[in-house]
Parts: structure tokens; sequence; C-alpha cells
């Protein structure tokens, strides 16, 4: 168990989120996104990375927030996956973070209940809570309404 | 250390190389046991094998090898006589030794297997005839004294020979490698060697890495893009220099293309090449006879896509062997020749290539497979009745449809014809199957050629634009004016194109693409032009409506992502020109999303539904079905009293007195036979199943047994009444031809026909 770990952290409507760094290929401003129809909700597009073909996944429609403002643009946090990249949106993206595993806790009871199958645990900052998203079950998609 | 490695890696790669020439070099022996030259050329890969592996220190793959070679060698000398005895337990050595290979690919060493049974089969073969040489008994020896006796028996063998020649030389020239296997058998008969069939090693080939192929092949992808865009961007530029230099760009990109995707272009016979064995070994376990024969080995398909039908390949082949072909004594006594056929062909079409692999077996007993297919629950038993011939022999292709219970240990290994389907589709290719019962089963498989670039048309729906692959295209349409507002009609809400006479089903891409947040809401102009694109999917042509067809282009293949896996309607992305995404669309996956093909009584309900439309219309002209009776009858009625067109099997007509009825959506349905009440002698008795006109008479129903169904069309006719036509009031020429008119009413009052009223009716499905 490593005492210190570091987490790239963002903002989502008023969460304080973060991945841990290593997962993190890059982090990229908005780009054209070609929107995939019969796709799940949160699949807000496709974009081209360098020539990879990388899904963006609506943050805040997977922790079941209201959309982002109209003409506020969202940030790319590409993650990587044993799939290849995926991008996860976001609001605003914060800084690289050293955390100190004592201050690590479980999540919230208070969390709603979509918001805590997608976070794993709370770091107890000075000043706010660092939520921990757990990436896999974020990018996990139900494909209930995009059947065939 | 890592020299040591090389050599060892260099000997698995020539050794598995040899094996598999080995497995067609002895089934092909067995077929010309007289072969000399091949005898010469497998004595020489077991010796390299055993020698190499000697020197090594495989102490184990030596000794094994070793007891093969001296059986062999008996062969080479005539001392012995090929038998099917022989050429099995020599395919078991190659196997062995296979697994040995395998096992120093995994751990460097040869394994801990010494295969005792198989080294006393094959030096109880060799003794059978008491040929002298005790070498089978030899075991453990060091492997330099063994070296040295395979001197003495390999008289006539070539020494290392062509076979294994490094075509890249072993890097540590410090280490002699294959130099005692050479020296072993010295003085040779070269002049035979040059004559030996097998793969001749050539200074002009060089092994590369698939890694390195695959790379390459998708910097190509990427470059390919990059000129897109460039070309793109030239075409608004007016710069002559530059505008010369982006064609020579595009030609030369055009050319590396080429080069690249022929560089991992294989022949399938490299896949084929296993196939006799398989078969000779799968024919002996069930005891049948089967000739393989194989056209167009020399075929060539993209590296992955030979990797992909593989499997599914070896599957058909397996179970046209073990259930297509029958025993030899059946086929006999069917009057056809006690051996077996097998044919494996594959040709190019049109930028696809096909694959077909035929029997001439009994053919797939379509009862049977519906019988299956009700009692695993694939389908119902009234579907079942609809469904024709083609589409039952297409049942062994649904999920969940397995040929369970005739599981041998042959097929039936967990990869049922679903699978095989699937893993088809999965590289973009269909299947076809193709059955006639008592003369075979033919498999038709149709791939493209690569799978990396693919030529597709560019269309747009709503703003966004979509990848057609360019295989699936079959035409294009545009309506304008008028057209556009009357060609497409609509069929119990499903909108359908006359498209030559034929109805095609259409798919509005926007609508089949909507999405539940509504914000694909396509409408159209009224006036606007109507884009149909035909397409091929599975078996059936449906149109898709865009709002635009644009260029055709060359484009990338790229997977999508697991959240976007279980979409049916898309294959894939690319990136476009202009480096932005679009989607490849999934032609079958979009005919099934939109229910395009869902049953076939779905064009009788068209029918039904372009009547009403018909009537109002035009009075002069009317909706006509056209059926055919017996061989050559035409006849007409008018579609307006069409309720639906069915097809029945002949197992589900039962008796109600003495009129034959259908059980028939819970009431039950007289059917009355045409061609009997008409004095046509017919052919209908011989059919298996029966097209029937449902036909609505004062509100109960009749079934009209005819040969066949025909067409639908609508036409001003010119009747030519007759006399006393009895059920036939006149002829009229519809499509060029002498067609003659039914008179229903006449028909049903003319003979005694059992009409079920209302009330009984409801009795009827009350009684379910």
């Amino acid at each position: 168990m490593a005492m210190e770990r570091q987490f790239c952290t963002f903002h989502l409507d008023d969460l304080f989120l973060g991945i841990e760094v290593l997962k993190v290929q890059e982090v990229i401003r908005t780009q054209e996104m070609t929107r995939v129809p019969l796709a799940p909700r949160a699949v807000r597009g496709l974009i081209n990375l360098r020539g990879q073909i990388v899904t963006a996944v609506d943050l805040r429609e997977r922790l079941g927030l209201a959309p982002l403002a109209e003409g506020r643009h969202p940030m790319n946090v590409v993650v990587r996956t044993d799939e290849g990249a995926v991008s996860l949106l976001v609001d605003e993206i914060g800084d690289v973070l050293d955390t100190d595993e004592d201050t690590y806790e479980g999540p919230p009871e208070t969390l709603s209940a979509q918001a805590r199958e997608l976070i794993r645990g709370v770091y107890k900052l000075p000043e706010r809570l660092l939520l921990i998203l757990d990436t896999e079950k974020a990018l996990a998609l139900e494909f209930a309404e995009a059947g065939r | 250390m890592s020299d040591m490695d090389d050599i060892v890696k260099e000997f698995l790669v020539e050794s598995s190389e040899g094996l598999d020439q080995l497995d067609r070099n002895l089934v092909a022996l067995e077929q010309a046991p007289g072969d000399k030259a091949l005898l010469a050329s497998i004595f020489r890969c077991i010796h390299t094998i055993k020698g190499t592996s000697g020197f090594l220190g495989f102490g184990k793959l030596e000794s094994v090898t070793h007891v093969g070679e001296s059986l062999l060698s008996d062969l080479r000398d005539g001392k012995k006589v090929l038998t099917p005895e022989i050429t099995s337990a020599l395919l078991q050595l190659v196997d062995a030794v296979r697994s040995m290979l395998s096992a120093v690919e995994a751990n460097g060493t040869d394994g801990d297997k010494e295969f005792p049974e198989l080294v006393a089969l094959l030096t109880r073969l060799q003794k059978g005839e008491a040929a002298p040489a005790p070498a089978g008994k030899a075991e453990g020896a060091a492997p330099a004294k063994k070296g040295r006796k395979s001197g003495p028996t390999a008289v006539v063998a070539e020494p290392a020979a062509p076979v294994p020649q490094a075509v890249i030389p072993p890097p540590a020239p410090a280490v002699v490698a294959p130099a005692p296997v050479a020296e072993v058998p010295s003085a040779v008969a070269q002049a035979e060697a040059a004559e030996v069939k097998g793969p001749q090693a050539s200074d002009s080939n060089i092994r590369v890495d698939v890694g390195l192929l695959d790379k390459l092949m998708n910097l190509v992808g990427e470059l390919v893009l990059a000129r897109n865009q460039i070309l793109q961007y030239t075409a608004t530029q007016e710069d002559s220099g530059f505008v010369a230099t982006t064609q020579r760009l595009n030609l030369i990109t055009t050319e590396l293309q080429e080069g690249v995707m022929k560089t991992r272009m294989q022949p399938i016979g490299n896949v084929w090449a296993k196939f006799p064995r398989v078969v000779r070994d799968l024919a002996l376990a069930c005891k049948k006879q089967v000739r393989i024969e194989m056209e167009g080995k020399e075929t060539e398909l993209d590296k992955t896509i030979i990797e992909a039908i593989k499997d599914p390949l070896t599957h058909i082949v397996r179970n046209s062997v073990d259930h297509g072909l029958e025993l030899p004594a059946e086929r006999v006594a069917k009057g056809k020749p006690a051996e077996g056929r097998l044919l494996l062909r594959a040709y190019h079409e049109g930028g696809q290539v096909n694959i077909e692999i035929s029997d001439d077996g009994g053919g797939i007993n379509t009862e049977r497979v519906k019988a299956k297919a009700i009692q695993k629950g694939v389908i119902t038993a009234e579907q079942a009745a609809r469904m024709g011939e083609r589409e039952l022999v297409n049942l062994v292709f649904a999920p969940g449809f397995s040929t369970a219970e005739q599981v041998s240990n042959i097929s039936g290994r967990g990869v049922g014809m679903d699978v095989v389907k699937t893993n088809i589709e999965k590289i973009g290719g269909t299947v076809d199957i193709h059955s006639v019962a008592g003369q075979g089963t033919t498999l038709k498989i149709r791939i493209p050629l690569t799978l990396a670039i693919i030529p597709a048309l560019i269309v747009s729906a709503g703003e966004d634009r979509f990848a057609i692959p360019q295989v699936s295209l079959l035409e294009l349409v545009r309506l304008e004016g008028e057209e556009a507002q009357k060609g497409i009609e609509m069929v119990y809400g499903a909108p359908v194109y006359r498209l030559r006479g034929r109805l095609l089903p259409l798919v509005n891409l926007a609508h089949a693409l909507r999405r539940q947040d509504g914000f694909w809401s396509p409408t159209r102009a009224p006036d606007e032009a109507v884009n149909i694109v035909v397409l091929q999917a599975d078996d059936h042509a449906f149109g898709l409506v865009v709002q635009e067809i644009n260029d055709t282009e060359e484009i990338v293949v790229k997977p999508l992502g697991k959240q976007l896996k279980g979409i049916g309607a898309f294959a894939g992305a690319t990136i476009m020109g202009d480096g932005r995404v679009a989607l490849i669309l999934d032609v079958s996956g979009l005919a099934q999303q939109a229910a395009v093909f869902s049953e076939r009584s779905r064009r009788a309900q068209g029918a039904a539904e372009a009547t009403t439309r018909a009537q109002a219309a035009d009075e002069n002209r009317q909706m006509l079905l056209l059926f055919r009776l017996g061989a050559d009858r035409r006849m007409a009625i008018p579609l307006s009293m069409v309720a639906r067109l069915e097809e029945f099997t002949r197992g589900s007509i039962e008796h109600a007195g003495h009129h034959q009825v259908v059980q028939y959506r819970g009431r039950l349905l007289p059917l009355l036979r045409l061609s009997e009440l008409l004095g046509d002698a017919g052919a209908a008795e011989e059919r298996e199943t029966l097209s029937v006109v449902v036909y609505a008479h004062e509100g109960r129903d009749v079934g009209l047994v005819v040969e066949n169904i025909t067409d639908i069309v609508e036409e001003a006719l010119t009747v030519h009444r007759r006399s006393r036509g009895g059920a036939v009031f006149g002829s009229a020429v519809i499509q060029g031809k002498v067609t003659d008119l039914l008179d229903v009413r006449a028909l049903i009052d003319g003979n005694d026909v059992l009409l079920f009223t209302g009330a009984e009716s409801e009795l009827a499905t009350a009684g379910v």
C-alpha cells in the first residue's frame, strides 16, 4: 500500500474529483466531436486524437448531474484502459495533488446512489474533500437503451 | 546464451514449417505411395529435426524422431510398403514432435512426455517385416552416438537440405548449428534432391515480423488519411507546383498502400494445407471415404482475415465430413460413388473473396432442422410453418441451435455454426448455405480482401456523415420532383419503393438512428429529392434513405471503443479528410435494427395496404396479384381481395371432414387447391411448402393454394371475357403475357367449400 499517491484532479459541478495520475494519458481542450446515434446517453461522441478514435464519456451524465451550462466547453481527461484510450469530459481541470493515505476514507453515505457507485473513496484534504473516481465503473456503460 | 536462444528459435521456426509440410506430404504420399521424391523429402525433414534436436540437446525429441526416421528409411529403401496404419503412426509422430516443440518454445526443454506408445508403435511397424534395424530400442543413448548411427541409415538422403535452410542466417556464426547434421549423411544424391518437391529457400526472401507489418499498415493508414486531408486542401489552391506535388503524393501513397497490403497477403492455401490431414483423420474415424479437392489455393487474402477464417473453415470442413457425407455403403445404395467429395473453392469476385465448401453428401434435412429448432425454442412452430426451404436451412446458423444430440468428438466442439457465422460476420463477411436433399450442401463465404482500408460511400443524414462500405452497395437511386412524393409508398407504416417492379423495403437512416433524447427528428421538405442507397444485407436488398450522397473515399477502419460495441448499426469509425470522425455503418446490423426483414409476410401486408391506396387512385387501373399454376399457367386476382400471402408446410395441413384446412392465427383456414379445381395437373403436390393466397371472402378467409406467387402489378386491364369460363371469367395481357383472371367468388360458389363463420372461428379461438 503506497502511502502517498498522486491524483489528477478536476471539477464537476461542485464536486472535486480525482483520478490516479498514472491512469491519465493526457488532458486536452474541447475537441470537435462526432456524436454517435443509438449510443448510451453518457457517450457524448467520438474525437480524433491524433489519428486515434477516442470515445468521450460525459461524467456529469454518469454521476447524475445536470448537463453543463450552454456555452461552456468541457475538458477531455484522456485515460488509459485495457481497450485503448477513453476520454472523460469534465468541467475544469485542477492540479495534480499528492495525498496522504491516512486521510483516506470510504465514500460518504450522503452521496447519491448513482454517484456512490462510481466513487471509490474520499481523501480529506485540509480545505475540501477529494473524491476518487473509479474509472472502470465510470466507463462500464449500460446498454439497456442502446439495444439492437 | 542469447546466441543459443536464437538458434533454438530458428530451429523452432524451421521445424514447424517442416512439420506443416510433413502433414501435407504424408497425406499426399498416401495417394501416391510410389513417389520417391516425396518420401525423400519427408525423410529429410524428420532427419533434420532429429539431427538438430540432438545437437541442441533435446534428447527426448531426438529419440522419438529417430524411431520415425528408421521407419521412414525402410520405406524409402523399399523394404516396406506404406500402409494407412503407417501413415497414421507417422502423422502421430508429427503431432508428438509438434507438442514437444511447443514445450521447447514454452519452457526451453522438450517436455517430460516420452511418447512410449508411439515409439513402440513405430518400432513395431518397422519390425513388422523383420527389418533389421534395432534403432527403435536405442533410447537414452548419447545424442552424439545416435547422430552417428543415423549416418548409415541416411544413405540416399540429401543433407540438412533446403527445407530448413535458414532464410536469415543464424546470427552467431561461431555456433555452427546445423553443421554436424549436415555432415552426417555425406555423399548424397544431389541430383535427386534437385527434383525434390518442397519449399525451396530463396535468397530473395527474408522473414519479417508480423508486428512490424501491422505497424507499417497502420502508418500507411495514417498516411492515407493525411493524403486525403491534403487533397481536400489542394482543391482550394491554385499554386500549380503545389498541386502537381500533391498529385504525386497521391499516386505514391496509393502505390505504397497497395505494396504494404501485398506484404500482408497470403494464399488461402496456407489455411487449407492442413485440411487434407484433418479430413483424412476424420474420415478414418467416421469410417468414411473422402476425397478432398481444392481449387484456387493461390487466392490471396489479408493475413488478419486468413487468421480469422481459419477456425470457422475448419469447423465447416469437419461438419461436412462428419454430418454432410454419408457412409460408403449408404452412398453406394444411393447410387453415388463410395468416396465422398469435398470441394474447397476460392476465387476473387468484385473486390471480395468467395470461398465455397461443398460436399456431395445427403444435404440438410430441413424437417429435422425445423423440429430441432422448434424443440430448442429457436423459433415457434408457427414461424416454422411460414418459413421457406432456404430460411429453414439457414436456421443452422441461429444462435442456440446446435446439433448437440449428434455430437461426436469430431464436430460439436463448442463452436456451433452460429459462432462460425458471427466470426465471419465480424470480419465483414457473409455466409450462405445452400443444400439440396440427397445431393449435398454448399457453404459460401464471402469476405473482403482486407479489413484495414476499404472503399466506402460517404452519406449524410441530418448533419452527420456516415461511411457505407462499398461492398454492400448495389446501386444509388435518386427520386426527384413528383417521383419523390409518389415513389415511396407506405405499407402498414413501412415505406417501400418499387425498384424495377420489385418492392424494396426502405429504411430512413435518420429514423433508424433516432435517439431517445429526440435530437434526431428528421424532417423532409415535401419537394426535396429522395436519395436511396440500395444495399445488400445478408440475402436481402433494402434501400437506405439518406439526405445526401457524397463521395466515395478510401477509409481506414478503426474499431469502436468498448462503450459502443453493443450498437449493431456501426461497424467502426474512420477519420475523414477534414480530420473529423465519421461512423461506419454496419449494413446488416442496420437492417436488423430497423427490422426490415422481420418476416416474409410483411410483403403480403404490404400488398394488402397497397390495395386500398390503389383503389382510391384510379378506377381503370387495378392492382393485381399474379401467380402461377402448374408449369406455365399465369393467373391473376384483384389484390384488393387478398388478405395475406402465406406459406404452409405440407405437414401443417389437417383435415376437417373431407376438406383440407390449416390452423392459421387461431382459426381454421380452408384450403382450395386451385390446380385441382381448375383442372391443372399441378406440381404443387411434391413441394414441401405451399404458397397460399389468403383470400377474404365476405369476412371469411379462404386459402388458395397456388404454384407460386410471382408479382404484384398495377395495370389498366382490357379483359377478354369468356362466355362460360366458370371460375375463370376472362383473360388479359399482363406484362406482355396472357393471364387468366380468376373469379374467386364463382370458384367458391361452384365448389363445395367449407367456410367457417365468424362465430365458429371465435369458438375455435376460444378452444385453443
